[in-house]
């Protein structure tokens, strides 16, 4: 068993190594398996407009962004400005998804902080959230011209976001075409 | 005043922990016997300031001194002073010190129970336990400190999570600690065995009673962390394969592979280098454990710390504690040959096909668990390894397991033969069938195979082990401890096994909505539901229900189901009502209030679940009875008349006078 | 031996979901068999927003919601296996427990077996590479030590 003995260091060689890129890696993060694949299909009554419906149909040939917030969401508070800063800058039309929150509360809450979104959809029970794969608030999806999802962020969107993820994917899908 | 004291004792500590784990182990290589003298008194004043400093923690709890951070994060007046106490140990940095705090009473210990080893070996134990000793006190110093100020004092702290403000609870942890810490005693000496270069007989016997006692002690840290998931959860449920859970297992079961393997050492000159591997492997998982309890990388609701730096630095003292002794395997093994000679059909090969089973469940438990991280970390995704994946895979395993362990016992050294064993065993078999397939029809509603195959198993284990003490010829007092604390060992298990298997199959729950008032029959049982009312607790409100339990009209129990709030943007707490018994619990969990007097309500019928428990009690009473045992008594006092070397002589000869145990 | 027979003849078998629901639910269903899937689906699926808990351990808004789809779609008539491909369109592998059978996890499911047989390996290879090396025996100064003992303590 003389050369078997150094099996296991090495074997121990190898945990270690996955060991120290698990130091980096984010174990609680789930990735959307919507990437690459077309955004799910909703139809949605409107926040703002009472009576009219919004499903992402509407947003057939631009690049767009699905912001999923909630007056009662602390995250969404924090990433608010930053993420209206970027929308006002590079003029992206946004569909702000309400999730599980009362149309009221969120209307106040959009009075108070600024409205950066195009439409707004109720989605009231949740459901849809559920059909984009929604586990956390806040999410961004962006989406191409084709209806394609893109990326997902999952969690406030911050300054670094913006400058390193989300503008060069804009800009990039934008020379893309419809 | 008293934090310093604390603090300032951990530094000495860590000084004395240093000069522990040098100077003994240089004096024995460079035959400096002064220097090799240090070992004793050095590992008992580290024992002195570690306890020190832990009183000092203590005293800064029971005072609930709030300028001290952890205690402020941990702690607050309302609490009960039991749980200002165990929350000493309820967070990261208070565990850390506990663990530093063990550590050093088992080498204090080891220090005082060494008559008979050579003062070089024990100068080697006591560095390689100084070592790692200088690890944990660095980690706290540098990282996680307990005496850390806090600044400005807050009036009042918050609390221990109400989840662990539980007797069940508050012991757990130091339970787990001495059998972690414990196994490090079998790894220093292994380690010291190996730098010696003689890896006789000596070493297992030493090593062997502290193994035992600390895998006893695991085995209740496991047995308590389960029952405590069952009664405090409130979904009956009492093991989750969380890759916590799953971080003590595995230690258990090497640790088990090598009580046993210790004993072929011990007994026979074989598997030498197969025994100090496993002395390795036990005491590594157990730091394994450590740093994925701490570091963040797997996702647990048992999870102490999720911080990636301190994770960093639990990684690197496992590459050097674990890195350095397997180098040093791979270079003594040529060395480490035995010389043993054994047929077949032998009580060696039947303990290392125990060995090996055992090593291959611990691969599968640590696959399982470590199998998300290796996918996430190729890059290829996120996936979920849980209870349906480890409860697959644990039959046939614990079947192969099962099987051979009936046949163990009885298994001669060197050479059996075949005949004779089939000759002991076949009506042991017949009766287990006709054991597992009574058990199903008789006492619970329907047949189902693998229930029958659960108490087959069980009862092939008991009853091999009962006929193996009857066959030894004697009267049963008269008999070894050994031989008794293996017997029951073994029938605890068997008794586990059996709880596990009906528990899972002849288990009944329903979620049932009931008025005040109204009740609901469930298993031949029925539960009267009298109303919840409001209650004060001394650092809760509850809201209490009433459920009364009758069979035939026969009172059975009234049970006070509870629903806590313990404050300050805690989770609402439930807590069981439960009749326990000895043949099935009856179990009664508040759900939500539904309407003016209705609540949903949780009841459970559960046969022999305490059995799960039961049988861990009996192992742990059986590997204590183990490690009591005479010879190893003896062998002190024996070795109190000779010379050191001499005792080392006499103890790496077989005698024939000693029992097959 | 009569062990390894055993162990072949039993078949791979769960061995009993464990049980375990966050609230009292108190739901009603039309059959059996949709209690049982519907016990069954919640415990072998996970609850994302929790540290390691699945949907029926978990207090979690979302856990009551997708709790809620699975009865509805237990109800309605359908298979386990369409609430499990309806949960992972959406949700990606990571919310099963019981990890699907790919390419990428033939390890995880194969790597046990491949244990087993290298543990059964490892025991008859060691059988059979006996040493030809005699017994230990005694040295001089081990057979004084032995036999002085002996004379003291009989």
């Amino acid at each position: 068993m003389k050369k078997g003995a150094i099996i296991p260091l090495v074997i121990f060689a190898v945990l270690v190594a996955f060991l120290a890129i698990g130091l980096g890696l984010k174990p609680r993060e789930v990735p959307s398996p919507f990437i690459d694949k077309a955004v799910p299909e909703f139809s949605l009554p409107k926040l703002m407009q009472e009576g009219q419906t919004i499903s992402p149909a509407d947003l057939k040939g631009q690049v767009w962004m699905l912001n999923v917030f909630a007056s009662w969401c602390v995250s969404c508070r924090a990433e608010h400005e930053v993420l209206s800063r970027f929308i006002r800058t590079e003029k992206v039309p946004v569909l702000g998804l309400n999730y599980k929150d009362e149309p009221s509360d969120a209307k106040k809450w959009l009075a108070a902080l600024g409205n950066p979104y195009q439409h707004i959809a109720v989605d009231y029970d949740g459901k849809a959230g559920i059909d984009l794969g929604v586990y956390g608030v806040p999410e961004t999806f962006v989406v191409d011209k084709k209806g394609i999802i893109r990326h997902k962020v999952t969690g406030p969107v911050y300054e670094e976001t913006v400058r390193d993820t989300l503008l060069p994917l804009i800009l990039k899908l934008r020379e893309e075409q419809g | 005043m008293i934090p310093e004291i604390g603090h300032f004792a951990l530094v000495l500590a860590l000084v004395i922990a240093l000069v522990q784990s040098v100077f003994p182990i240089l004096g024995t290589v460079t035959n400096n016997a002064q220097w090799v003298a240090m070992a004793k008194p050095t590992a008992r004043a580290q024992l002195l300031f570690m306890s020190i400093a832990f009183a000092c923690l203590v005293i800064s709890f029971l005072d609930s001194d709030f300028s001290v951070r952890y205690v402020a994060n941990n702690s607050n007046t309302l609490m009960p002073t039991i749980y200002k106490v165990s929350a000493v140990w309820g967070a990261h940095e208070g565990s850390l010190l506990l663990w530093g705090l063990i550590l050093s009473v088992w080498a204090a210990l080891v220090s005082i129970f060494s008559k008979g080893i050579s003062a070089v070996m024990l100068a080697r134990v006591l560095s390689v336990m100084g070592m790692i000793g200088v690890g944990f006190l660095l980690f706290m110093l540098l990282t996680s400190n307990p005496f850390e100020r806090l600044f400005p004092i807050p009036a009042e702290g918050r609390t221990l999570n109400p989840l662990l403000q539980d007797p069940g609870l508050a012991i757990h942890p130091p339970m787990l600690y001495m059998g972690y810490v414990g196994f490090s005693v079998a790894f220093a000496f292994a380690i010291a065995a190996m730098l010696g270069g003689k890896l006789d007989a000596a070493w297992a016997r030493w090593a062997r009673p502290w193994t035992n006692v600390a895998w006893v002690f695991l085995t209740i840290g496991i047995a308590l962390g389960s029952w405590w998931a069952y009664y405090e959860l409130g979904w009956g449920g009492w093991w989750f394969w969380d890759p916590v859970e799953n971080a003590s297992l595995m230690p258990w079961l090497v640790g088990t592979a090598l009580i046993h393997s210790l004993a072929v050492s011990e007994k026979r000159a074989a598997f030498k280098s197969w025994t100090v591997l496993l002395a390795i492997f036990a005491f590594s998982l157990s730091l394994l454990g450590t740093f994925l309890v701490r570091s963040g990388v797997l996702t647990s609701v048992h999870a102490f710390a999720s911080d990636p730096e301190r994770g960093l630095f639990i990684l690197i003292f496992l590459v050097l504690v674990v890195g350095s002794s397997l180098v040093l395997y791979a270079i003594r093994a040529p060395k480490l040959r035995s010389t043993g000679t054994f047929s077949v059909i032998s009580r060696e090969v039947g303990l290392l096909v125990n060995n090996v089973v055992l090593v291959a469940m611990t691969a599968t438990v640590l696959l399982g668990t470590l199998y998300p991280l290796f996918i996430d970390a190729l890059g290829m995704g996120k996936i979920s390894v849980g209870p349906p994946y480890f409860n697959t895979l644990s039959l046939p395993l614990g079947i192969v397991l099962f099987s051979a362990m009936g046949f163990g016992l009885f298994l001669r050294w060197k050479k059996d033969k075949p005949e004779r064993l089939f000759a002991k065993v076949r009506w042991v078999l017949l009766l287990a069938l006709i054991i597992a397939f009574l058990v199903p029809i008789l006492f619970m509603e329907s047949f189902t195979v693998k229930a029958a195959l659960g108490v087959f198993l069980a009862s092939w284990v008991s009853l091999t082990a009962l006929l193996w003490v009857q066959e030894q010829g004697r009267s049963p007092f008269k008999l070894p401890l050994a031989i008794w604390g293996a017997a029951i060992a073994h029938i605890g298990m068997a008794v586990t096994v059996a709880g596990i298997s009906l528990t899972s199959m002849y288990s009944v729950e329903k979620d049932v909505r009931l008025d005040k008032g109204e009740t609901y029959e469930m298993a031949g049982y029925l539960f009267a539901f009298n109303g919840v009312e409001k209650v004060q607790g001394p650092n809760y409100i509850a809201q209490r229900g009433e459920i009364v339990i009758t069979r035939k009209g026969e009172a059975i129990a009234t049970l006070h189901p509870e629903k806590r709030n313990y404050g300050q943007g805690t989770m609402p707490m439930t807590e069981a009502g439960i009749d326990g018994g000895f043949f099935r619990d009856l179990f009664v969990a508040l759900g939500e209030p539904l309407g003016e007097q209705a609540w949903s309500l949780r009841l459970y019928h559960k046969p022999v679940v305490n059995w799960i428990w039961l049988g861990a009690a009996l192992m742990s009473l059986g590997g204590f009875l183990a490690a009591f045992d005479k010879r190893y008594r003896m062998v002190r006092r024996r070795s109190q008349k000779l010379t050191p070397k001499q005792s080392d002589a006499l103890a790496a000869t077989a005698t024939k006078q000693e029992v097959t145990a | 031996m009569r062990a390894l027979l055993l162990s072949c003849l039993c078949t791979v078998l769960l061995l009993g979901a464990v049980n375990a629901q966050a609230e009292a639910d108190a739901l009603t269903f039309k059959t059996a068999e949709s209690e049982a899937d519907y016990n069954a689906l919640i415990n072998e699926l996970r609850c994302l927003v929790c540290q390691n808990q699945n949907l029926a351990g978990s207090d979690a808004d979302l856990a009551k919601d997708l709790r809620a789809q699975v009865y509805d779609m237990v109800e309605s008539g359908q298979s386990r296996s369409d609430v499990v491909d309806y949960m992972v369109t959406r949700y990606g592998d990571f919310v099963l427990y019981r990890p699907a059978f790919k390419l990428k996890t033939v390890l995880l499911w194969l790597g046990p077996v491949v244990f087993l047989l290298l543990a059964l390996w490892f025991v008859i290879r060691w059988v059979r590479k006996q040493p030809a090396k005699p017994v230990e025996t005694l040295n001089e100064t081990q057979r004084e030590t032995v036999r002085d003992l002996l004379d003291k303590h009989k």
